[in-house]
């Protein structure tokens, strides 16, 4: 068996663009868990028992290993470090059984951390969330460059993650660094 | 125009997709005897008032939810915005 090491949706190194640090994260699994009708709760409490808490509307629950945000009514996306995770979505489907539908969402996606002290200024470039406002923890789907991604407050007050469509990486990651220049 | 959604709050219009007139959940039965007509009604005919009109917006960049948005066509004024799935269950419609 040949020792393959998974590839990441682009590869780029870390950029660093004045304050702005643009890095792709290609150590996060992901698993997308869509309660099946009338099953809601038994889906939150399936997810209490991993994040410690059910992300709320427009929140996530920022918890090691696996963390997750809520995407609809009913709907979550679950995340968890690569290395230990990769099969995630056999492992919630595994405790969620039939109350939930689970898919794999890890190959769907791209993650970028983008940090630094402007980063409210390329966000408020990029997109129409209220970054200023947002606490950590306050997640909102929005459209950068007419792509849907999720931006995420992380712990950090100069960290957001933005999950971005993996078939247009490149083209995100065009649009953070336009914007990144713009504002350094 | 600013949008309410129901669990998100004020979000920008165009963050979500028209999706037509609200009254398309109210989908005629295939089997009564006027069906042919009904459907003809179903498809073809709209009324376009100017004044208060409810529809049907796809929050597409949000959470993919589907509302039923009460509108004035003139003012753009929005007097209600509920989930459409609410309102097709008001109406009898899916257990």
């Amino acid at each position: 068996m040949h020792d393959l090491i998974p590839t990441p949706a682009l590869g780029v190194a870390t950029q660093t663009i004045g304050t702005i640090t643009i890095a792709e994260n290609a150590g996060v699994a992901l698993a997308s868990v869509a309660a099946r009708n009338g099953q809601t709760d038994i889906c939150a409490d399936v997810l209490k028992s991993i994040l410690g808490a059910v992300p709320d509307v427009g929140k996530a629950v920022l918890h090691d290993p696996e963390a997750g945000f809520w995407m609809a009514a009913g709907q979550w996306m679950i995340g968890a470090p690569m290395d230990t995770h990769e099969d995630l979505a056999d492992l919630l489907k595994a405790k969620l059984g039939d109350a939930a539908s689970v898919t794999e969402q890890s190959g769907g996606w791209v993650v970028f951390d983008v940090t630094g002290a402007a980063m409210p200024d390329l966000c408020e470039i990029l997109c129409n969330v209220p970054i200023r406002k947002m606490a950590a923890g306050d997640v909102q789907r929005t459209v950068i460059h007419q792509l849907g991604c999720f931006v995420i407050r992380r712990a950090a007050d100069d960290h957001i993650r933005i999950l971005g469509p993996r078939a247009s990486a490149g083209s995100l990651l065009h649009a953070l660094i336009t914007a990144a220049t713009a504002v350094a | 125009m600013i949008i309410d959604h129901p669990l998100l709050g004020p979000r920008d219009s165009a963050e979500f997709t028209y999706m037509g007139d609200a009254r398309l959940i109210e989908r005629p039965s295939p089997d009564s005897p006027d069906a042919a007509a009904a459907f003809y009604d179903y498809a073809y005919l709209r009324d376009n008032p100017a004044g208060w009109h409810r529809e049907l917006w796809f929050h597409e960049a949000g959470d993919r939810s589907w509302l039923v948005v009460t509108r004035n066509t003139v003012t753009h004024e929005i007097s209600k915005v509920e989930f459409a799935s609410d309102v097709a269950r008001a109406k009898g419609r899916s257990k």
